[in-house]
């Protein structure tokens, strides 16, 4: 014992540091737990795969024709729901006394946080990218190349960036990881089937269309495919970024001040 | 740094939620080097106030220094001399006991290979080796809390404050918890702990602030207490459950004042002014043909030192 208590303390880190620590731990997390892992590979695949061969010959003709609109929609809509997962783990850790320990180390006090993202960006990429595999191995072709493609992905993150910030309020707020999912689900779920991904709004009644035409999940689902296409406009790309950036102003403030007042 | 400085003061400190006092205006002054118990029942306010002092929560009024540093105007100084344990291991369950440990000096700054030494030497110390590799879901309560001791000691804090660290530890686990905390203290670190257990203040602590319905109630070594409720305590057992209380009537009958029971063991306890007194008492019950399993004539325990404090029966 006197010989561990005999330690001399390393000079303290940056904030960066501390935030890429807290990534470490969101990787490590993906070798411990693989059902999460599993998860996060299966059910992009699974949705990619039966909604393109189910319902694409009835929607679009043809299942091919039906990927080239569904595809950059089914990105968007796993990416908000992956962004679940930070909700959840920020609960679980609450909930165990874990941040308590974080709280009460000198670090940079929102480096968890930013654990958190980095958590979701990589969820994110490898969802994308599995999506995207799929897609181009089915047929799928992106018109505007590796730039669009990339510029694309881009547009992804910011979207499940803006959408973490409702899952860490929720986390915060509720103790139980189940009823995060549950009470994020309950309003994620109309978002995105009364959204233009699926569906093409102009076969819905007129009162669902005028929502499906303002609800910010088509807005940025058109974005995706216009970036995709080549064809995306300032326009289109910029009511895309109203939500992710609105969501941002106004949650990424009262997440430190729910953090803090904890 | 002045020696001299308490490792904790606090004057006046109070925590309110809604209309609840949880901690009602409570001093404290804990010296360098010590092993300080906070002693009270669920709800007295124990966990509150150690984590006000741990700079988890704000207090409402009072002001606190620990290690010098004001707990309100300089919470990341003091933060940089504390570590805390709380009363559920925090601990990333997912990871194994070793990474959780790395993580953590990382955290304190400790980089690559220093972070992995660091962390296999807390674990060697802490007899958590062979568990290293293992994901911390898998420990026992007592590997656990040893773990989440282990991680407070990433860097040797000035004090470490411990709630409730033995409680849900089968007793084999429980003293090896308290031989650790001995160690520690041993080593010069400065232990602020909570407990219910009268058995544990009374076996670690060198001080017991004892707390109830957010006030201290008193203050002292375990030996100053015992003192201050009374002298000798009569203690019985008795063999036929069915006559607890007919003995207990006996007892008040001969030695005044009122008897405690603790029903489960059949065994009654009662203040006892002198041995004259207590042969008298012993002998009302062998004549009423009482039979004893057991008696013995002693200082009070920590638990009837709560009784005659608080007038409550055990926490």
């Amino acid at each position: 014992m006197n010989s561990l208590t005999q330690v001399s303390r390393p000079p303290a880190p940056s904030a960066l540091s501390n935030a890429l620590v807290f990534g470490w731990r969101a990787v490590l997390k993906f070798k411990h737990v693989p059902e999460q892992l599993f998860d996060l590979v299966m059910t992009p695949i699974m949705f990619t795969l039966l909604f393109t061969f189910v319902f694409g010959g009835a929607l679009a003709g043809s299942p091919g024709n039906y990927l080239q609109v569904f595809l950059p929609g089914i990105l968007v809509q796993t990416v908000m729901f992956n962004s679940v997962y930070s909700g959840m783990g920020l609960s679980t850790d609450l909930g165990k006394g874990l941040f308590d320990r974080f709280r009460s180390l000198p670090i940079w006090s929102l480096s968890p946080f930013a654990g958190l993202m980095v958590g979701d960006v990589l969820r994110h990429l490898i969802a994308g990218g599995i999506i995207l595999t799929i897609g181009l191995i089915l047929g799928y072709r992106p018109e505007a190349g590796v730039f669009g493609v990339l510029g694309a992905f881009a547009m992804l993150l910011t979207i499940g960036f803006g959408t973490g910030w409702i899952f860490i309020v929720l986390g915060l707020l509720i103790r139980t990881p189940m009823t995060v999912m549950t009470i994020g689900f309950t309003f994620m779920f109309p978002l995105i089937f009364a959204s233009n991904i699926m569906v093409d709004p102009a076969t819905m009644p007129g009162w669902l269309r005028a929502f499906v035409n303002v609800n910010p999940v088509s807005l940025m689902t058109s974005a995706m495919r216009g970036l995709m296409a080549g064809t995306a406009t300032w326009d289109q790309i910029g009511v895309a970024l109203i939500a992710p950036t609105g969501i941002t102003l106004v949650l990424a403030p009262l997440t430190i001040w729910l953090y803090r007042r904890h | 740094m002045n020696a001299s400085v308490s490792a904790v003061q606090a004057r006046g400190l109070v925590k309110r939620f809604g209309d609840l006092r949880a901690v009602d205006g409570i001093d404290l002054d804990v010296p360098r080097g010590m092993i300080f118990a906070i002693l009270g029942p669920n709800g007295a306010g124990k966990t509150t106030l150690m984590r006000m002092l741990a700079t988890l929560l704000h207090p409402d009024d009072g002001a606190a220094r620990v290690m010098g540093h004001d707990l309100t105007t300089a919470p990341d100084k003091v933060r940089a001399e504390i570590a805390m344990t709380g009363q559920f291991a925090s601990l990333d369950e997912d990871l194994t006991g070793r990474e959780n440990l790395v993580m953590l000096a990382k955290l304190w700054g400790f980089r690559g290979a220093a972070a992995r030494d660091r962390a296999d030497l807390l674990l060697a110390t802490f007899d958590l080796a062979d568990a290293a590799t293992k994901q911390v879901k898998d420990y026992s309560g007592g590997m656990r809390r040893r773990l989440d001791i282990a991680a407070s000691l990433v860097v040797t804090p000035g004090v470490l404050f411990l709630d409730e660290p033995t409680t849900g530890l089968d007793p084999v686990a429980r003293k090896s918890v308290w031989s650790m905390i001995r160690q520690l203290a041993g080593s010069g670190v400065t232990i602020l702990l909570t407990t219910q257990y009268m058995d544990e203040a009374d076996q670690l602590a060198a001080r017991i602030a004892v707390i109830d319905h957010g006030k201290k109630i008193a203050e002292g070594t375990p030996r100053e207490l015992k003192v201050a409720t009374g002298s000798g305590f009569l203690h019985v057992a008795v063999a036929d459950p069915a006559r607890l209380d007919e003995a207990a009537a006996l007892l008040e009958a001969k030695l005044g004042g009122s008897v405690q029971r603790n029903p489960e063991g059949g065994t009654l306890a009662i203040v006892a002014k002198t041995p004259h007194d207590a042969n008298a008492a012993l002998g009302a019950l062998i004549d009423a043909g009482i039979e004893l399993a057991d008696f013995s004539m002693g200082s009070p325990s920590l638990e009837e030192v709560f009784f005659a404090l608080t007038g409550k029966a055990k926490p």
